[in-house]
C-alpha cells in the first residue's frame, strides 16, 4: 500500500511546492495590486490542498492526523477568501484603482464608479 | 431543539477527532465541556438557522465538488499566465447582481468568487456585487450566472 502511496504523496507536495512559487512569482511579477491579490490566490487554494493532501498520504497507524489536516484545509479555504476581500476592500476605499496589466493606465471602471 | 442537537453532535464528533484518548475519564470530561459549550451557546442565543446551516448539508457536497473543478481550473489558468513570456491577461472591473437572499448564500457566492483565482469580490453592497477580474473569460463566466445560480440552489 505504501508502495503506491508514497510516490503520490511525493508528488502532490511537489506539485503544491511548485504552485506555492508560481504564486510567488505571479506577486513580483504582475502589474498593480489587485492583479497581485489573484496571484495569491493560486497558493491559497491549489497549492495548499496539494500540500495537504500530500501529507494526508503519509501513511500513520491512525486516521486522527488525517483528520486534523482537513480540518486545516477547511480553515484556510474558509479564512483566506474572507482575507484577500478585506484586502482588496481597504486597498478600494483608499483609493486604489485598478490598472492594466503593464501598470500605466487605470482600467474603465463600470458607470457610476470613480 | 434540533439546532442544538446538531451542535451538540457537531463539537462531539469535533472532540472525539481532535482528543484520540478514550479513556473513561476523558470521555467523561469531553462529555461535560459539550454540554457546557452547548449551554453557554443557547444562553447566548445564538443557536439557530443561522450558525448551524442543517439545512444546507444535504446540499453542499455537490457544490463544493463543482467548486473544487472550477478553482483548479482557474488555478491552471493563472499559472499559464505567470510563467508565460508575454502575459496576456486584461484586468476588469464590473458590478454583478446579488440575487441571494440569505447572508450565508451571500456569504457562500462572495466568498466562491474569491476561492477561484482570477476573480476577486472588491465590495458587496445590498444588491451587488464589484468584482475585479483578471480575464475577460473570468468575468463573462460570472456574468453567465452560473456560480450565482448554483449557490442559489442551494437555500432552496
Amino acid at each position: 500500500m505504501s508502495a503506491i502511496l508514497e510516490p503520490l504523496s511525493s508528488v502532490c507536495l511537489l506539485l503544491g511546492s511548485f504552485l506555492l512559487l508560481t504564486g510567488a512569482l505571479g506577486f513580483l511579477r504582475f502589474a498593480d495590486f489587485y492583479a497581485r491579490l489573484h496571484a495569491c490566490g493560486v497558493t491559497e487554494t491549489l497549492a495548499t490542498a496539494l500540500i495537504i493532501l500530500g501529507l494526508m498520504l503519509q501513511a500513520t497507524d491512525s486516521a486522527l492526523p488525517q483528520f486534523k489536516l482537513l480540518l486545516i484545509l477547511l480553515f484556510v479555504l474558509f479564512s483566506s477568501p474572507t482575507a484577500s476581500h478585506a484586502l482588496a476592500k481597504a486597498a478600494w476605499n483608499a483609493g486604489v484603482r485598478p490598472r492594466d496589466r503593464r501598470g500605466r493606465r487605470d482600467i474603465a471602471l463600470p458607470p457610476g464608479d470613480r | 431543539m434540533r439546532y442544538t442537537l446538531g451542535m451538540a453532535g457537531a463539537l462531539a464528533l469535533f472532540w472525539l477527532m481532535n482528543s484520540g484518548h478514550y479513556s473513561p475519564l476523558l470521555l467523561t470530561l469531553g462529555a461535560a465541556s459539550v454540554v457546557l459549550v452547548t449551554w453557554i451557546a443557547r444562553r447566548m442565543d445564538v443557536v439557530d438557522r443561522e450558525s448551524m446551516p442543517l439545512h444546507l448539508l444535504s446540499r453542499v457536497p455537490r457544490y463544493f465538488l463543482w467548486l473544487s473543478g472550477q478553482i483548479i481550473a482557474s488555478n491552471l489558468d493563472l499559472v499559464r499566465q505567470t510563467w508565460s513570456r508575454n502575459p496576456d491577461y486584461e484586468p476588469q472591473v464590473a458590478r454583478l447582481p446579488l440575487p441571494q437572499q440569505s447572508d450565508i448564500c451571500r456569504v457562500v457566492y462572495a466568498n466562491s468568487i474569491n476561492l477561484t483565482p482570477g476573480t476577486l469580490t472588491v465590495e458587496i453592497s445590498a444588491d451587488h456585487l464589484l468584482v475585479h477580474s483578471l480575464s475577460a473569460r473570468g468575468m463573462a463566466s460570472l456574468e453567465g450566472g452560473e456560480m450565482s445560480r448554483r449557490v442559489s440552489e442551494l437555500e432552496q
